[in-house]
């Protein structure tokens, strides 16, 4: 059974989104995920300054078996990607909640993560996703 | 719904991931792609390769059918149990598949081809022997298990029946015990994956326990994934991604393999390798090692000073810690670097010499 922490906002893409209570978000995949894709050998998080829409290819996450885009769960300017995970990919295996981030967004809507899944609505999405 | 081998429920117990390959349930990984990956490269793995098929070819022809049906030639093998690798070829130099075959005995001969091409491969096998007094016969009642890395022939030693364990001491590389045993056993000194180890083909019921019994001594069960990655660092051509019916052997980097002497041996497809051969292939199969960022995929545009080709095997290396792949290039490009599109980018590539990966040891410059 994978993590899922009841603190944060979650999509259909399987990323999840902390709001940070200061206008500003943090953005990675889930545990889940990351269990699916299996090892990380790569990552591009975006560079700060651009402009998300929400739903727009924001970061790839590439493991050894398949590249996989990273949407945006809502819409925003990046105010830092984790240049960590260059060197580190693995982080967003073995932490995908902490040191995996993968970007930090100054939201364009304090209500922008309203539509996302919490914690218990996710679990019931990967349930159904299973089967 | 697909086939099971008859180790699935041990893979299930194992906490395999299974998937569907080539209508077969398959584990793709049982935890880490990648440590199952350097398990290989450094200590052992097991990899269940039931799903491979083999063929027993007897009967007083046997030896002239093969010199007629394979590419390379068959008169390689003189001394039983004695291995090679080939290509089987449609008439127009296409390959139709790529094969081990084993000279067991004499007028009997044991070949291995992949799953995903038995049907077409036995249909062909079959076409072309009705010329010959040969006998073609499936085992699909057999497993195959693949034990692979340094420490691989130990452990594999040691379990085998003291009759069969010297025969398999003994043997060198690129070579079987040149009998199958009263058990059905047959032990080769072969693999896909650049190291030291046995390719062991048994009866399925005897497959679990001869599984448990490594996996007690240490050895680690391998998916499809690392399978992969292992074959392409050894510099192993793949069926159906590195080269298929539209391309011949010249084409894939499989020159090696073409017995061309002697010169009157008119194996099928011959006409046309010779013609490529005089008046070039056009292609050519090469090895890449990414220079810039991001993962080498299979069917990434390549870009030469010649005009393009594409990548048809491309991964992460672990061992290397970059990412490598085959791809198919103009012939008349030259130089040491292209360039590939990766996600809509230009990335600097060089190419290498082939294997990436030897026992263990990084062969080209990184």
């Amino acid at each position: 059974m994978s993590n899922i922490p009841a603190d944060l906002k979650y999509t259909k893409s399987h990323e999840w989104v902390k709001l940070n209570g200061d206008g500003t978000a943090t953005v990675g995949i889930t545990d889940h995920a990351q269990d699916q894709l299996g090892d990380m050998v790569y990552v591009e998080a975006p560079d700060a300054g651009r402009s998300l829409k929400a739903g727009e290819a924001c970061a790839v996450v590439e493991s050894v078996k398949a590249a996989s885009d990273v949407y945006a769960p809502v819409a925003g300017d990046v105010i830092e990607g984790n240049a960590g995970l260059a060197d580190a990919p693995e982080s967003v295996n073995n932490d995908p909640y902490g040191s995996g981030w993968l970007l930090k967004i100054k939201l364009a809507d304090a209500a922008a993560a309203d539509g996302l899944m919490d914690a218990t609505a996710y679990e019931a999405f990967v349930a159904s996703e299973d089967h | 719904m697909g086939q099971h081998t008859p180790l699935y429920d041990a893979h299930v117990r194992m906490g395999g991931k299974m998937v569907d390959f080539a209508g077969w349930v398959m584990p793709i990984n049982y935890s880490s792609q990648l440590e199952e990956h350097r398990a290989v490269r450094q200590s052992a793995g097991m990899f269940d390769v039931s799903h491979m098929c083999v063929v027993d070819l007897t009967g007083e022809q046997t030896r002239a059918f093969l010199r007629k049906l394979l590419a390379n030639n068959i008169d390689r093998l003189q001394a039983p149990g004695k291995a090679l690798y080939s290509c089987m070829l449609n008439e127009r130099g296409g390959v139709i598949d790529d094969l081990i075959v084993y000279f067991v005995q004499q007028n009997f001969f044991r070949m291995v081809v992949n799953a995903g091409t038995r049907d077409k491969d036995l249909a062909w096998l079959k076409k072309q022997a009705a010329a010959f007094d040969v006998n073609v016969r499936e085992r699909a009642e057999l497993a195959m298990i693949a034990v692979q890395g340094p420490a691989a022939r130990e452990h594999v030693l040691e379990l085998l029946e003291p009759n069969l364990r010297d025969g398999a001491a003994a043997l060198e590389p690129f070579f079987a015990v040149p009998n199958v045993d009263e058990h059905d056993w047959f032990v080769a000194r072969t693999g896909y994956t650049g190291e030291d180890g046995f390719e062991i083909i048994l009866p399925g019921r005897d497959a679990e326990t001869f599984w448990n019994a490594l996996a007690e001594r240490g050895v680690r069960p391998i998916g499809l994934g690392a399978r992969d990655t292992l074959r392409l660092e050894a510099g192993m051509n793949l069926y159906g991604s590195d080269m298929t019916e539209e391309i011949t052997p010249l084409q894939a980097g499989l020159g090696w393999t073409i017995g061309w002497e002697p010169a009157d041996r008119d194996f099928i497809g011959r006409a046309v390798l010779d013609q490529q051969r005089a008046a070039g292939a056009g292609s050519k199969l090469v090895a890449l090692v990414l220079e810039g960022k991001g993962v080498l995929r299979n069917h990434q545009e390549i870009i030469t000073s010649a005009g393009n080709g594409e990548v048809t095997s491309g991964s992460f290396s672990p061992t290397l810690g970059r990412s490598i792949a085959l791809a198919r290039i103009p012939a008349a490009a030259k130089g040491e670097t292209c360039e590939v599109d990766i996600r809509g980018r230009r990335e600097p590539a060089r190419i290498v010499k082939l294997p990436f990966v030897r026992h263990g040891e990084i062969k080209v410059s990184i």
